[in-house]
């Protein structure tokens, strides 16, 4: 936990963290988490290439450096929690359901997606496992995600809600509204702030009297921790815990995970966010804390892992991207007269 | 026989929800008070207990989010807007969530929310306590737009909505509150079947109306009557989306369209009417040329002095038929 110092960790670019603690974690667990934050990164670098080419339509909002946070938050999920994300989700929805084949048909448009081609990369749902929604619309999935877990204590089913969102998205006021109400109800939901200290192109430092955004839960008395977001151990046991908590007694959380995006605000570049020029000695040094990388050197140095397995891992993943990525592209686009279709449920 | 007025007749639709569907709720303010909504929620959260009925803090916005949230989880929850006028912070969820919800992810989710709003004008409450904007709503796909006239309707196009697999406004007027009826034993009725009602026969002139106006259209009617001047008055009901069958049928047989709004003339619901009526009929069908009554184009004024002449009543409806219209 990153409670103390933290904005000295923000500042600094040249701030080195401590290896990753893997005690009282599963090596199956650690490999999971490996192998889902690889195939998360391989899927988005495949689509930012495929922006670049213009073989993708739609913009792209890609979290490339930022996939510990979902997957060490879908580690404790189930299939009945209800989860919501935002423009940035493609981890999130990967986290609970690794089809890729739904992904990269969804954001060529074709009938076969996520959302049957008619979402593309910026509305996402797969409601079988509990994903209920992404949608671009800064804080617009917020109080859904509130009352997702409202109706989940009110059918006394015990499942959870997740509210993903960004930094920029704690500048809106129905965030705050959102949090007083899961509050002062009871409302089993977890906020999962992504931190990644940018809305679009603009600095937290532009925005906010704090590059932190913990203390907006300790104004409604929800219980928070700010967390190293390149860690996947301390996002998934602190993630666990909550949820764990929320599980038999309901009340909201909320989790800041301080993070970074290797690309820009939208689509494939790295060197640009919406044409203002980003900072390459602070993305260098972002990239030195490599959430992947950081958890697999600590496997390798904890004799869990080798770079046999790793070799292995890297070809199961660029097979598995590759051969949805064909399938996808094979795929047919919706049908031209489904144009009106699903306007109305009961039509 | 026993009369029922329109706001028991909308308990009495909240009581037929909460009693025969569990995953019915309702949240919103005031809802533990009558001096928001009148009688219409009258003891339900004694009956029903204050974690179905919620009286939530002033966050129109979280509140009808969450709502929306819920409805997309298996629930069928009622938010409250005790007046439209604060309503508006909501609108990001009902335009750009709860209406697309359905659409964007390909039909696999659906947000069958009902958000009741309540129309609530006069005694000098101004601008920002007044406002009928039933006509931005229905502009949206995806959204259904219900607005009860009759005691009936009150009750039954409230469960249709609650029970309809889409998000719906439910727009009830408090100028209506007082209207009484006897009402039919409750039959759940699909809002998809619901359309335009015509509430009096008559062969001279169509007269289209919804809400408190088709209260006034059926006032105006019965003096028409008298002095040999048959009005047909239909009752719009779902003002989105919008079915024209029943009222171009009228106007055929009349050649005379009337459109009576409570909200203002541009792009207004009169608007739509008249030109989903007038693109559909031959040239030269109409004896005179189609007209609408509405609200001036002001916001609601405060002074009583204004009042008089902002509001629509009865007798301006005459006078207005008599001037633009030769029968």
């Amino acid at each position: 936990m990153l409670s103390e110092g933290v904005e000295n960790f923000i500042e600094d670019p040249n701030f080195i963290f401590p290896e990753l603690n893997l005690s009282q974690i599963k090596p199956s667990y650690l490999e999971d988490f490996l192998f889902s934050m690889s195939l998360i990164r391989a899927a988005e670098i495949k689509i930012a290439k495929a922006k670049k080419n213009g073989l993708i339509k739609g913009p792209v909002h890609l979290g490339v450096g930022q996939e510990a946070i979902a997957v060490g938050v879908s580690k404790s999920l189930r299939d009945t929690d209800r989860i919501f994300g935002a423009h940035r989700s493609h981890s999130h929805i990967l986290g609970v359901d690794k089809d890729l084949r739904k992904l990269f048909a969804e954001v060529l448009g074709r009938k076969t997606g996520f959302s049957a081609g008619m979402g593309g990369s910026m509305h996402l749902a797969s409601k079988s496992k509990g994903f209920m929604g992404s949608v671009p619309i800064v804080t617009g999935t917020v109080p859904l995600a509130v009352g997702a877990g409202l109706a989940s204590k009110l059918q006394k089913s015990s499942d959870i809600a997740i509210s993903y969102l960004g930094d920029g998205a704690t500048e809106e006021g129905v965030f705050h509204e959102s949090l007083n109400f899961a509050r002062v109800s009871n409302i089993p939901v977890l906020f999962v702030v992504e931190n990644n200290l940018f809305s679009s192109h603009m600095h937290m430092s532009l925005r906010q009297p704090l590059n932190t955004i913990n203390r907006f839960a300790k104004a409604h008395k929800i219980k928070a921790k700010l967390l190293d977001g390149n860690d996947v151990i301390e996002i998934y046991k602190t993630s666990s815990e909550f949820i764990k908590n929320m599980r038999s007694k309901p009340e909201p959380y909320l989790i800041e995970a301080i993070t970074y995006r290797w690309f820009g605000h939208v689509d494939w570049r790295d060197d640009i966010d919406v044409g203002v020029a980003r900072s390459k000695k602070d993305l260098l040094n972002w990239k030195k804390r490599d959430p992947i990388k950081r958890l697999r050197d600590a496997m390798i140095n904890k004799k869990i892992w080798t770079n046999e397995k790793q070799l292995n891992l890297d070809v199961k993943v660029k097979n598995l991207v590759e051969e949805n990525w064909e399938t996808a592209m094979k795929d047919d686009f919706p049908d031209r007269n489904s144009l009106l279709d699903n306007v109305y449920k009961d039509d | 026989m026993i009369k029922t007025s329109y706001s028991e007749a909308i308990l009495s639709g909240f009581d037929y929800l909460l009693q025969n569907y569990p995953e019915v709720f309702v949240l919103g303010q005031g809802l533990w008070s009558p001096w928001y909504v009148g009688n219409t929620m009258k003891n339900l959260d004694k009956k029903y207990g204050k974690e179905r009925i919620i009286d939530t803090p002033v966050s129109e916005s979280a509140c009808t989010g969450a709502a929306i949230g819920a409805s997309i989880c298996g629930m069928k929850p009622i938010v409250v807007h005790p007046r439209m006028d604060f309503m508006m912070y909501a609108m990001d969820s009902i335009v750009n969530q709860a209406a697309k919800w359905s659409y964007m992810f390909g039909g696999q989710l659906n947000a069958p929310v009902t958000i009741r709003s309540i129309i609530n004008r006069g005694g000098s409450q101004g601008a920002q306590h007044s406002q009928a904007l039933h006509s931005w709503f229905a502009h949206i796909p995806g959204i259904r737009v219900v607005m009860p006239s009759t005691v009936q309707d009150a009750r039954d196009l409230l469960i249709s909505s609650v029970l309809c697999p889409d998000p719906v406004i439910y727009i009830d007027d408090k100028w209506l509150y007082n209207e009484t009826d006897i009402l039919e034993p409750i039959k759940e009725i699909s809002l998809n079947s619901v359309t335009p009602q015509c509430l009096k026969k008559g062969d001279k002139i169509t007269i289209v109306s919804s809400g408190f106006s088709t209260l006034l259209a059926l006032k105006a009617s019965t003096f028409l009557n008298r002095v040999g001047i048959g009005a047909e008055v239909f009752d719009l009901r779902v003002l989105n989306p919008f079915n024209s069958k029943n009222i171009l049928d009228s106007v055929l047989k009349t050649k005379r369209l009337l459109v009576i709004d409570s909200g203002w003339k541009a792009c207004g619901m009169s608007s739509e009417v008249i030109t989903s009526i007038v693109e559909q009929i031959p040239t030269n069908t109409l004896i005179n040329p189609p007209r609408r009554i509405t609200l001036p184009n002001s916001p609601a004024p405060s002074s009583e002095v204004h009042e008089k002449d902002y509001y629509l009543n009865e007798e301006k409806i005459i006078k207005f038929i008599n001037a633009y219209y030769v029968f």
